[in-house]
């Protein structure tokens, strides 16, 4: 089935904070208007809750002015198995993000640093990883390790994209066997799973970097909260898979709040550049 | 037979398991036990057995065949103390210049408390990576249920072999059924749609053998006659395998795997400026 590209109007920090439609906090339900959201980073500022970031915007906060160049921006997914439905979940899946998959991947330089970025955007059903996804990060990947330069890729994910049936789940390994030879060239691979990172994603590259990052109070796990009650028939606690578990169970470097990433990076990349 | 038939198939009683494999393919199979970090996971049957008179490292996902044994094995569904397991002994094989033989069957990894304790994402992960590299040869085979990056965990080999009624699937047909259709007894509907079938997974390459199966996995005669002709394809792929070259046969891995869903631009990754479509199934 022929897909039609849609104009695409990509929606960057100012529009944002130009935007008087009303959201509402993922956690406490407060609303307010988009903008005030966005002047506090996407932080509520009733509860704290560490809002999803778009990832345009998540670029815009971690990269030097006008240094991130796109890599692959107008690929985009067809139905490779004819799973039923799944074009119109596409076209309303972009037509939602304003991106035409669910992962925007570049280079860019953090802190005067060059480094190769991606960020997987949760607008788009719910980054889920299908062949685009798969193939984009593998890219980015690829031109790192030809280019000798580090990675710093955020995560957010609901895992493989089930619409894509085994092509999906084949992007896991493709993505890793990418960031493995990424690894034995010695590069810096720095990874931030954000709120959430599950299945597929966490049981792939997510959890491959030399630093494995978090933010306060995200979700980050393999199985399903609710299916693991569901099979073991044992209510979980509200702290089950959060960033603070990982941490404490050994799977996190660290949990860095929004406001520091920049800097927190573009320290590493510094420790880590090449000569 | 459609495919939710032959997904039932692969649960019937009866069925061979990986134990049933290892002990009639291989010589002296010498079982080793655990991670060296945390535990043994009984659901990961591994170690050393000749295949031939060749020294092999072999690894199963074992679910068993009385209750009892089901229960002690969890039904096949590995803990990541198991992944670790399985990737211990493939570093050993490394080590020592065994190929590597895989039988996966599996409803997927281990639910559980324990498991994301554990770091469930991050054991297959680990898999997914070092099996990239590993320096021998590995063959996947599988045998049964393949379900999710439980199975995907073993499954990063020069070739996966697949029995003609085993399946391989991204995510359960029961839970795909209860996403799409809020109602998981529509799972024969979310199987056909899923393409999860060694004949489709074969059309598109992920699959390089498509073995025929015994009718009757019962029956003596004709599992053993199964069983040998298995042993003898093993034997032959393996020894071609074993004469390549490392570097290319890491390179053939690498690629048998890149090209699935390869859409993106190679080398300077320029934006393009048409849109790219990939399709897979002619019909």
């Amino acid at each position: 089935m022929e897909q039609v590209k849609t104009e695409m109007k990509h929606k960057y920090l100012s529009d944002y904070l130009a935007s008087d439609a009303v959201v509402k906090c993922q956690k406490c339900g407060a609303e307010m208007a988009e903008s005030k959201m966005a002047e506090q980073m996407f932080i509520c500022p009733e509860c704290k809750k560490y809002n999803r970031v778009p990832a345009r915007v998540r670029i815009e906060m971690l990269c030097d002015k006008g240094t991130f160049e796109e890599f692959n921006a107008d690929v985009v997914s067809n139905n490779p198995i004819g799973f039923p439905d799944y074009d119109d979940k596409i076209k309303s899946a972009t037509k939602k993000s304003q991106e035409n998959e669910g992962v925007i991947c570049g280079k860019a330089k953090i802190g005067s640093n060059p480094c190769c970025i991606f960020v997987m955007e949760s607008n788009f059903m719910m980054g889920s990883m299908g062949s685009v996804v798969g193939d984009k990060i593998t890219a980015v990947f690829e031109y790192a390790t030809a280019h000798s330069l580090p990675v710093i890729g955020y995560t957010v994910s609901g895992g493989a994209r089930m619409q894509e049936g085994m092509i999906s789940l084949m992007q896991m390994a493709k993505v890793s066997g990418a960031v493995k030879r990424h690894n034995d060239a010695k590069n810096f691979y720095l990874v931030c799973a954000t709120d959430p990172t599950t299945g597929g994603v966490t049981a792939s590259f997510a959890m491959l970097g030399d630093v494995i990052i978090s933010e306060p109070g995200a979700l980050v796990g393999f199985a399903g909260k609710r299916v693991i009650e569901q099979v073991t028939g044992e209510k979980l606690p509200d702290t089950f898979q959060s960033a603070e578990f990982q941490l404490k169970n050994g799977f996190l470097d660290a949990i860095v709040e929004r406001s520091e990433h920049r800097e927190y990076i573009s320290t590493l990349l510094k420790m880590h550049r090449k000569v | 037979m459609n495919a939710y038939e032959k997904i039932k198939c692969t649960r019937k009683a009866g069925r061979a398991t990986a134990k049933d494999y290892i002990d009639s393919i291989f010589d002296s199979f010498i079982e080793f036990h655990g991670d060296r970090r945390l535990g043994d996971d009984p659901a990961i049957v591994g170690g050393v057995a000749f295949l031939d008179k060749t020294p092999v490292t072999v690894i199963g996902i074992e679910k068993g065949h009385e209750l009892n044994e089901r229960i002690r094995r969890n039904f096949g569904c590995v803990s990541p103390e198991g992944y670790r397991k399985a990737l211990r002994l493939m570093k050993e094989a490394e080590k020592f210049g065994r190929p590597v033989v895989c039988f996966v069957d599996t409803q997927g990894a281990s639910c559980g408390k324990g498991a994301e304790e554990h770091g469930a994402g991050q054991a297959i992960a680990d898999n997914l990576y070092e099996m990239m590299t590993l320096r021998t040869p590995v063959i996947t085979v599988m045998v049964g249920e393949g379900s999710s990056g439980g199975a995907l965990a073993l499954a990063v080999a020069d070739e996966i072999w697949m029995l003609e009624n085993a399946y391989f699937t991204v995510v359960s047909p029961e839970a795909c059924a209860s996403i799409l259709y809020k109602d998981s007894s529509r799972a024969d509907e979310a199987a056909e749609h899923l393409k999860l079938s060694a004949q489709d997974l074969t059309e598109i390459d992920i699959v390089e053998n498509l073995i025929k199966e015994p009718q009757d996995f019962t029956d003596e005669k004709e599992c053993s006659a199964f069983m040998d002709s298995m042993k003898k394809q093993l034997v032959k792929r393996l020894k071609k395998l074993s004469a390549e070259n490392t570097e290319q046969l890491l390179e053939n891995r690498y690629e048998k795997y890149r090209k699935i869903g390869r859409c993106a631009e190679e080398g300077a990754c320029r934006a393009s400026s048409k849109t790219k479509k990939h399709g897979l199934f002619r019909r």
